[in-house]
C-alpha cells in the first residue's frame, strides 16, 4: 500500500523549523489582522490565516504530504463536509 | 446471561471458548461477540431505566395540576429521560449490540478490524454512561436543561449539566471509534465474493451510519466543550451582549443531532430490511436502491438541521433552504417503505414476532415520516413547533421506528447467540399490546399538539385532561407488553425450545454457521457465491 510505504518518512529538521516558524509569523499576522483589518476584513482574513496554519500542520506534522491518495481522498471529504456545515451556516448567518 | 439446562452448548461455541475465567472473560473480550452482548445488555439495562422515567413522566401529566412530582422534579426527569434514551440507549443501540454480534458474520469475517478498539469503544460508552449517571447525584443535583442543553439556559442553570455534558462527550468518542472500526471492517475484510453487491442490507445501513459516526460526532464534541467553557470561562460565545450569538450553539447542536437521528434510524430500516425478505420468503424488491438509499439518507440528513430552528429567528433565506432540503430526504426515505412493501407483495407471509415488530415499523415510521414533513414545511411548523406534537412525532420516528426494529431484531437473532428460543404466542401477545398501546400514548400527543398543548410543560388546561390520561392509559398497557416481552423472550432463551443453524430459512451467512456461533464463526474462510436473499438453498424450515 502507498501510505504504508511512505509511512516512514522522515522530515528532516529544516523543514520542521522552518514550518515553525511560518505558524508563528501568521500568528503575528492574525493579530494585526484582529487590530488593523477593516469591517468584517478581520474575520475572513482570520479565518484564511487559520486555514493556512491548519494546512502546514496536516501537510508537514501529520505528514500528509507523504501519504497515498485513500487518506488524501478521506482528508478531502472530511474537509468537504465541514465546508458544506459552515456554508450551510451562512445562509443563515448572512441573511439574518 | 447463558444459556442454563441439562445440554450445555457445543464445546466450539464462543460461550465456552474464551482462554479467560468468570466476569473477566467478559469485561476484556476481544471476541465482537461477547462484546455485541456487553453492549446489549448495557444499552437495553439504559432503556429500561429510560422507561421507567417516561412512565414517572407520565403519570405526573395523568391530570392537571401536581400529581407524583413538583415542577424542578419534572424539569429534571424530561432532561434525564432524554439523555438516556438518546445518547446511552438509541445512538449506541443497533451498533454496538446487533451491529457487533451479526455484522462480521455477515460480511464472513472473524472478527472486526480492531478488536481491541471495539472493547475500548465499549469501556469508553460505560465510562461516559458512568459520568453521566454521577451527575444526577453531585453538584446541583440533575440536568434540568432537555437532552439539547440549549444555551443560554444551561449556562446559567444551577444543576449538574457541566459533568453530564462531559459524559456525552466521552459517550462520543465511543461512538466514533465504532463508526471508524465498522467501516474499515467492511473495506477490508469481507470474504471472498462478498461484493458490495453482495453485501446483507443490514450491512450497508451500519456502513451508512458509521460515516455519520465519524464526521458528525465530532462536531458534537466541540459543540459541549464550548458548553462547559461557557459555564466555567464565561467565555461569551453564545451571548448577545458580549458579541456572541445563540442561535450558533443551535446550528452547532443540530449539525450532529439531526443526523445523530439517522444513527439511530438507519440501522432499523437495515434491520427491517433483513427481516422481511425472510418472512415473505422472496428476494427483497429493489436491493440496489434501498443501499443506495441508505447512503443518500446519510448524506442528505445531514443537511438538514436548520429544520429545529424555524422559530428561533434564523434568516428567511435559511428556513427555505433547510425546508427544501428536509423535503429532499422523504425521498429515500419513500424508496426503502414502497421496496419492503413491493417485497410483500404475493409474498408467503409468515406472521411471526420479528415480523409483526417490522409490519408495524413500517407503519409507525410513516406516521413518525409523515408528521415530520409537517415540520418540515415551515408555515405549518410555526403552529405545532414546541408543542406535544413534535413529542408524538419523534416518539413514532425512534420509538415506533428504531424501538420495535430493536424488538424485532431481539427476537430474530438473540436466538442464533443463545440455541434456544422464545414462545411465538405470548411474543405476539407482547407484540399487540405494545402496538396498541403505543399507539394510544403518542397519537393522543399529536393530537394534542395540533390542539395546542407545549411540550415540557409540568402543568396544563383543563381542556387538555381527557386525552392526558388516555395518553398516560396507553403508556400502561404498552408497559405492559414490554414486560411480557421481556419474560417471554429472555425465559425462552434460557430454557426454551432449542433452535437449529437457521430456524428463519434465512439466506445470509450468519444462519450457515453453528448456532451458537464458534468463537471465530467459520470453520474455514467462507467463499460467497450468492446474494443475500437468493433463497434458493435456503433450508426453509
Amino acid at each position: 500500500m502507498a501510505s504504508e510505504r511512505t509511512g516512514s518518512h522522515i522530515i528532516g529538521y529544516g523543514t520542521l523549523t522552518a514550518v515553525w516558524i511560518a505558524l508563528l509569523a501568521l500568528t503575528a499576522l492574525t493579530v494585526w489582522v484582529a487590530l488593523n483589518a477593516p469591517g468584517i476584513g478581520h474575520v475572513w482574513g482570520s479565518l484564511a490565516i487559520a486555514a493556512a496554519k491548519g494546512g502546514l500542520v496536516i501537510a508537514f506534522f501529520m505528514h500528509m504530504r507523504y501519504e497515498g491518495r485513500l487518506l488524501r481522498w478521506l482528508l478531502f471529504v472530511a474537509l468537504l463536509t465541514l465546508a458544506i456545515f459552515i456554508g450551510l451556516t451562512f445562509f443563515d448567518v448572512l441573511y439574518r | 446471561m447463558k444459556p442454563t439446562d441439562q445440554t450445555p452448548p457445543p464445546a466450539a461455541s464462543f460461550w465456552n471458548d474464551t482462554g479467560r475465567s468468570g466476569i473477566t472473560a467478559w469485561l476484556f473480550s476481544t471476541d465482537h461477540k461477547r462484546i455485541g452482548l456487553l453492549y446489549f445488555f448495557s444499552v437495553f439495562g439504559f432503556f429500561l431505566v429510560g422507561v421507567v422515567l417516561g412512565l414517572l413522566l407520565r403519570i405526573e401529566l395523568m391530570a392537571p395540576g401536581r400529581t407524583i412530582m413538583g415542577p424542578q422534579t419534572y424539569n429534571a426527569l424530561f432532561t434525564v429521560h432524554g439523555v438516556v434514551m438518546v445518547f446511552l440507549f438509541i445512538i449506541p443501540g443497533f451498533q454496538g449490540s446487533f451491529g457487533n454480534l451479526i455484522m462480521p458474520i455477515q460480511i464472513g469475517a472473524r472478527d472486526v478490524a480492531f478488536p481491541r478498539l471495539n472493547l475500548f469503544s465499549w469501556w469508553l460508552y460505560m465510562g461516559g454512561a458512568a459520568i453521566i449517571l454521577t451527575s444526577l447525584f453531585t453538584g446541583g443535583g440533575p440536568p434540568d436543561t432537555g437532552w439539547t442543553f440549549y444555551l443560554p439556559f444551561s449556562s446559567r442553570t444551577g444543576t449538574n449539566v457541566s459533568l453530564a455534558v462531559f459524559g456525552v462527550f466521552i459517550v462520543g468518542f465511543s461512538s466514533i471509534a465504532t463508526g471508524v472500526n465498522f467501516v474499515t471492517t467492511i473495506h477490508r475484510l469481507r470474504a471472498e465474493g462478498m461484493t458490495w453487491g453482495r453485501l446483507p442490507l443490514f450491512v450497508w445501513s451500519l456502513y451508512a451510519t458509521a460515516w455519520v459516526q465519524i464526521l458528525a460526532t465530532p462536531i458534537l464534541g466541540i459543540t459541549l466543550v464550548l458548553i462547559i467553557a461557557e459555564r466555567l470561562l464565561g467565555t461569551g460565545l453564545f451571548d448577545p451582549s458580549r458579541g456572541g450569538d445563540p442561535l450558533m450553539y443551535q446550528h452547532l447542536f443540530w449539525i450532529y443531532s439531526h443526523p445523530a437521528v439517522y444513527i439511530m434510524i438507519l440501522p432499523a430500516m437495515g434491520v427491517i430490511s433483513d427481516i422481511i425478505p425472510v418472512f415473505a420468503r422472496k428476494p427483497i424488491f429493489g436491493y440496489k436502491m434501498i443501499a443506495f438509499s441508505s447512503l443518500a439518507i446519510a448524506a442528505a440528513g445531514s443537511l438538514v438541521w436548520g429544520h429545529h430552528m424555524f422559530t428561533s429567528g434564523m434568516s428567511d433565506t435559511a428556513i427555505l433552504v433547510f425546508s427544501f432540503l428536509t423535503f429532499v430526504v422523504a425521498i429515500p426515505s419513500a424508496i426503502k417503505v414502497f421496496n419492503w412493501v413491493s417485497t410483500l407483495y404475493r409474498g408467503s407471509i409468515s406472521l411471526e414476532a420479528p415480523m409483526l415488530f417490522s409490519l408495524s415499523f413500517i407503519l409507525l415510521f410513516s406516521i413518525g415520516g409523515l408528521t415530520g414533513l409537517i415540520q418540515g414545511a415551515a408555515a405549518t411548523d410555526i403552529h405545532v413547533h414546541d408543542t406535544q406534537f413534535v413529542v408524538g412525532h419523534f416518539h413514532y420516528v425512534i420509538f415506533g421506528g428504531s424501538g420495535f426494529a430493536f424488538f424485532a431484531a431481539m427476537h430474530y437473532w438473540l436466538p442464533k447467540f443463545y440455541g434456544r428460543r422464545y414462545a411465538e404466542k405470548p411474543a405476539i401477545i407482547a407484540w399487540a399490546l405494545m402496538f396498541v398501546g403505543f399507539n394510544i400514548l403518542y397519537f393522543s400527543m399529536i393530537v394534542l399538539g395540533l390542539e395546542g398543548m407545549p411540550r415540557r410543560y409540568y402543568d396544563y388546561l383543563p381542556e387538555f385532561a381527557p386525552l392526558n390520561l388516555l395518553s398516560t392509559i396507553g403508556s400502561w398497557i404498552l408497559a405492559a407488553g414490554l414486560v411480557l416481552l421481556l419474560v417471554n423472550l429472555f425465559r425462552g432463551l434460557r430454557s426454551g425450545e432449542r433452535v437449529g443453524s437457521n430456524p428463519w430459512g434465512g439466506a445470509t451467512l450468519e444462519w450457515s454457521i453453528p448456532t451458537p456461533p464458534p468463537t471465530e464463526n467459520f470453520e474455514e474462510e467462507p467463499v460467497v457465491s450468492h446474494g443475500p436473499y437468493d433463497f434458493r438453498g435456503a433450508g426453509i424450515p
